[in-house]
C-alpha cells in the first residue's frame, strides 16, 4: 500500500475511532467530580482491615492480587521472550571489543567519575530497599523499587567500563531471582490455601498499622515482586548493553 | 474542565496512533506505540481523580485536608505502566533483531522475509 493511501485510510479511521472515544467519554462521570462507591470504600476500609497505610499497596498485593501475578508473570514472560531474541544467533559469537592501538592504553575512568557511581550506586541500593519494604507504608512497594535497584547497574556502568559492570551482573543470580520472585508470588498465594482460606488471603499475622513489619502478606508480596523486577531489568539491562557491547557478527 | 481532561487523552491517543502509521523508523513507531498507550494511564487517573484530592496514603504526617483519591485507579495505571515498560523493551528487542536482518529500520523498506 502506498504511504499516501495509507494515511488516507487512517484518516477515515481516525475519524471514526475520534467519534466512538468522544461519544465514550463523554459518557464518564464528570471530571474530578465524586469517586466511586468501591475506591470510598476501599479508602475507608483497607487501612483498619489490611493495616496498611497505602490503600495502593493493598489493593495491588490484597483486594486484587490475583490480578497482579498475571502481570507479574507478564513481566517474567517478556524477560524471557527478550532473554530469547537477544541471545547470540547462530552467526554471532560473543567477543570482547579488542584493542587496535595497544601503544596508546584507555585512561581509566576519572577518580571523580568512579567516586560518584560508588556513591549512586549504593544510594539506589538504598532507596530501592527502602522503597520495596516500606511498600505497604508509603508510595512505592516491589515494581517501583525493583527498578530502582535494578538501576543501579546501569550506574556502575556508566562510571567504570563494561568488564566491570559484568562482574556486578552474575547472570546465574539475576535468573535465579527473576524466577524465585515469580514463582514466591505464587507460594505465598499457597499460604492462604495451607490455612484453610482461599488462594492470596492475607493469612499473615497483620502487625500494627504503620510499623516496619506490618500488612501480612501485602508486605511479603512487595519483597518477592521487588526481587523478581530488580531480577528481570537488570536482565534486560545486561542483554542490550551485551548487543552493543559483546554480540559481534562471526568472521567468515 | 471535563472536556479539556479527556480530550487530552483522546488527542494522545490518536497522536500516538498516527505516529505508529506514519513511522519511518521502527524505534520511532516504538515510542510512538508507548505515547498512544500513555493516554490510557491518564484515563485511569483522571476517572480516579477527585478536586483537591490527595494520595490515597493515610500516613500521620501533617494532614492532608480533603479527600483522597481513588486507590484502584492507581493501582491499574501502575499495572499499565508496567506492562507498558515490559512490552517496549520486547519491542525494541525486536527492533534490534529486524535491524540485523534487514539492514534497515524503515518498515516501509522491509520486504516479507527471506529464506
Amino acid at each position: 500500500m502506498s504511504r499516501r493511501a495509507r494515511l488516507v485510510l487512517f484518516a477515515v479511521a481516525a475519524a471514526a475511532l475520534a467519534a466512538a472515544l468522544g461519544v465514550g467519554l463523554a459518557g464518564l462521570p464528570s471530571f474530578g467530580a465524586q469517586l466511586s462507591a468501591y475506591a470510598r470504600m476501599l479508602n475507608e476500609l483497607a487501612p483498619r482491615q489490611r493495616h496498611v497505610t497505602d490503600v495502593v499497596s493493598a489493593v495491588s498485593f490484597d483486594y486484587r492480587g490475583i490480578d497482579t501475578l498475571f502481570e507479574e508473570f507478564i513481566l517474567l514472560s517478556a524477560v524471557a521472550g527478550i532473554s530469547a531474541l537477544l541471545r547470540p544467533l547462530s552467526d554471532e559469537t560473543r567477543r570482547l571489543p579488542e584493542d587496535k592501538a595497544p601503544d596508546r592504553t584507555i585512561p581509566p575512568p576519572s577518580p571523580a567519575v568512579w567516586l560518584l557511581a560508588v556513591f549512586l550506586s549504593s544510594l539506589l541500593l538504598l532507596t530501592g530497599v527502602e522503597t520495596v519494604t516500606h511498600g505497604q507504608l508509603t508510595p512505592g512497594g516491589g515494581f517501583q523499587g525493583g527498578v530502582i535497584l535494578a538501576s543501579g547497574l546501569y550506574v556502575v556502568y556508566l562510571g567504570t567500563n563494561y568488564a566491570t559492570a559484568e562482574r556486578f551482573e552474575p547472570n546465574a543470580l539475576l535468573e535465579a531471582s527473576d524466577g524465585l520472585g515469580a514463582s514466591g508470588y505464587a507460594f505465598i498465594g499457597l499460604l492462604g490455601l495451607l490455612a484453610g482460606a482461599s488462594f492470596l488471603s492475607n493469612v499473615v499475622n497483620l502487625g500494627v498499622t504503620g510499623d516496619a513489619v506490618s500488612s501480612g502478606t501485602i508486605q511479603l508480596l512487595n519483597v518477592v515482586v521487588g526481587i523478581e523486577v530488580a531480577g528481570g531489568f537488570a536482565i534486560l539491562v545486561s542483554e542490550f548493553l551485551d548487543q552493543t557491547a559483546v554480540v559481534r557478527t562471526r568472521q567468515r | 474542565m471535563s472536556a479539556l481532561a479527556y480530550g487530552v487523552v483522546g488527542w494522545l491517543f490518536l497522536i500516538g496512533i498516527y505516529g505508529v502509521v506514519s513511522s519511518r523508523n521502527l524505534i520511532h513507531l516504538v515510542v510512538c506505540l508507548s505515547v498512544a498507550q500513555s493516554a490510557t494511564d491518564i484515563l485511569l487517573l483522571e476517572i480516579g481523580y477527585r478536586a483537591g484530592g490527595h494520595a490515597p496514603v493515610f500516613v500521620g504526617l501533617p494532614a492532608h485536608p480533603g479527600p483522597a483519591v481513588d486507590a484502584v485507579m492507581q493501582a491499574l495505571a501502575l499495572t499499565d505502566v508496567v506492562i507498558g515498560a515490559a512490552v517496549t523493551a520486547l519491542l525494541l528487542a525486536l527492533v534490534v533483531q529486524v535491524h540485523k536482518r534487514a539492514g534497515t529500520l524503515d518498515p516501509d523498506r522491509l520486504r516479507a522475509t527471506r529464506d
